[in-house]
């Protein structure tokens, strides 16, 4: 099963949480954490992981041969992003811009284009306790997540892990690199927190979600700072509020320092497998899932 | 030759506008007829890349200078490359660019001006 964690704004403890409910659940089914937050990645602050593998991230950029190019500018016609550039005295490149979609090349008629890779960001893997891990990182001057968040993704399915569950840490926002890290997730925690704030960036959070097609439930942190009107949202709308954090400031201490929340606070860790076992039975009830081959963890 | 101008309206009297690949419109202007040609700036709404298509779009159209305010880096390279010289106005109109092109007063720039996904907005990601 893939569970995505997301929500609409940063700094709603959204690390904190897929961080704890992989502690919670380690040993009790193999877990993998996928920290796509490529943009500031944080959840190896937590989990510490030992990293085995480091891989690059290219794009093909076109590179254009200019004793081949005649100018006819078709190259630049079909360029959405205008990466690629044909004046009269030559035809130009723009890599910062290039979304490696490979149409330049294949529309040249004269056979003018060729494609480089162009590295954009790497990413790394390995384990943290039994908990297999991978996150990444995009390069300096390159504004493009969406694909290191899809290497990301794929970094472990090479090592066919099968059964148990994979959990997916989402930048936050509702943008592109968010779109890239949930879609085709089982379930989508979304997690918040009791203001008006807070309510706002949910409810875009959540028309995502919808739009997307994947069934979701709310985590509450922070509980008992603000108001109810997260709560009132949920129910109008049949979301579930499948956890609520209260705050305390031995949470936020804890945090601040780097530390595992379910290793200090056992009543957390009973809260998160409370969570899965909710994720899992919503699962199970499949009303809102698309085909079925779902695998449960027991604990 | 053909001059551009970045500018707020269609005609010589439009203000300038220091936005290069997010301006309103581009006035073309032949410098030695004074005949001119307006159009709307396609880029306006593009996601990304607007300064480059603009520059496409002035190349295609023949100019080989441009009065704007601000050059982002990947615009200025497209204008490098095209061959269009890029010279730096702040306010006036169009007929004010175009005396001050004449009399030889603009700085010519190289290079860029600002940052990219300057002006872009919309950039920002929540804090934490
Ligand atoms: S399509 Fe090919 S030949 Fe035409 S301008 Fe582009 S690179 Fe040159
Ligand atoms: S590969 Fe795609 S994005 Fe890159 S320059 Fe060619 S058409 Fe544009």
């Amino acid at each position: 099963m893939i569970v995505s964690i997301a929500s609409g704004k940063g700094g709603t403890g959204k690390t904190t949480v897929a961080v704890n409910l992989a502690l919670a659940l380690e040993g009790a089914m193999p877990i993998r954490f996928l920290d796509c937050d490529v943009e500031e990645p944080n959840a190896h602050l937590f989990l510490h992981p030992e990293i085995e593998r480091s891989e690059k991230v290219s794009l093909p950029v076109p590179v254009v041969d200019e004793s081949k190019c005649n100018g006819c500018g078709k190259c630049a016609r079909v360029c959405a992003f205008h990466a690629i550039l044909a004046f009269s005295s030559r035809t130009i490149v723009l890599p910062e811009l290039c979304h490696g979609c490979g149409g330049c090349a294949l529309l040249c008629p004269q056979g003018a284009i060729t494609e480089s890779p162009k590295v954009i960001g790497e990413v790394e893997t390995g384990r943290a306790g039994d908990i297999r891990f991978a996150h990444g990182r995009t390069g300096i001057g390159s504004p493009l997540a969406p694909p290191v968040v899809k290497a990301v993704r794929e970094a472990l399915d090479k090592e066919g892990l099968g059964a148990g569950l994979t959990i997916i840490d989402a930048p936050p926002g509702t943008s592109c690199p968010v779109v890239a890290s949930i879609k085709g997730s089982d379930y989508c925690v979304l997690v918040t927190e009791p203001t008006p704030f807070g309510l706002n960036d949910l409810g875009l959070a959540v028309g995502l979600v919808r739009e997307l097609g994947i069934p979701c439930g709310v985590v509450i942190n922070r509980a008992g700072l603000g108001d109810e009107a997260v709560s009132a949202y949920c129910s109008r709308e049949g979301i579930p509020v499948l956890l609520e954090i209260p705050y305390d400031r031995k949470y936020a201490e804890c945090y601040a320092k780097g530390g595992r929340l379910v290793d200090d606070f056992p009543e957390l860790r009973g809260a998160l497998k409370g969570l899965w076992r909710k994720i899992s039975a919503s699962g199970e009830s499949g009303a809102e899932g698309e085909d079925g081959r779902r695998e449960m963890g027991e604990i | 030759m053909k001059l551009a101008v970045t500018a707020q309206g269609t005609s010589l009297s439009a203000g300038l506008d220091p936005r290069f690949g997010r301006c309103e419109h581009f006035v073309i202007i032949d410098v030695d007829t004074e005949e001119f040609e307006a159009f709307s700036n396609e880029s306006v709404m593009a996601s990304g890349g607007a300064g480059t298509e603009s520059a496409q779009f002035l190349a295609d159209k023949g100019a080989e200078a441009v009065v704007t305010g601000n050059v982002g880096p990947n615009a200025a390279m497209a204008l490098e490359a095209a061959g269009i010289k890029v010279y730096r106005m702040s306010s006036g109109t169009v007929k004010d660019a175009l005396e001050a092109f004449k009399s030889g007063t603009l700085e010519a720039i190289s290079g860029p001006t600002v940052n990219s996904h300057h002006g872009m907005g919309g950039h920002g990601r929540g804090g934490r």
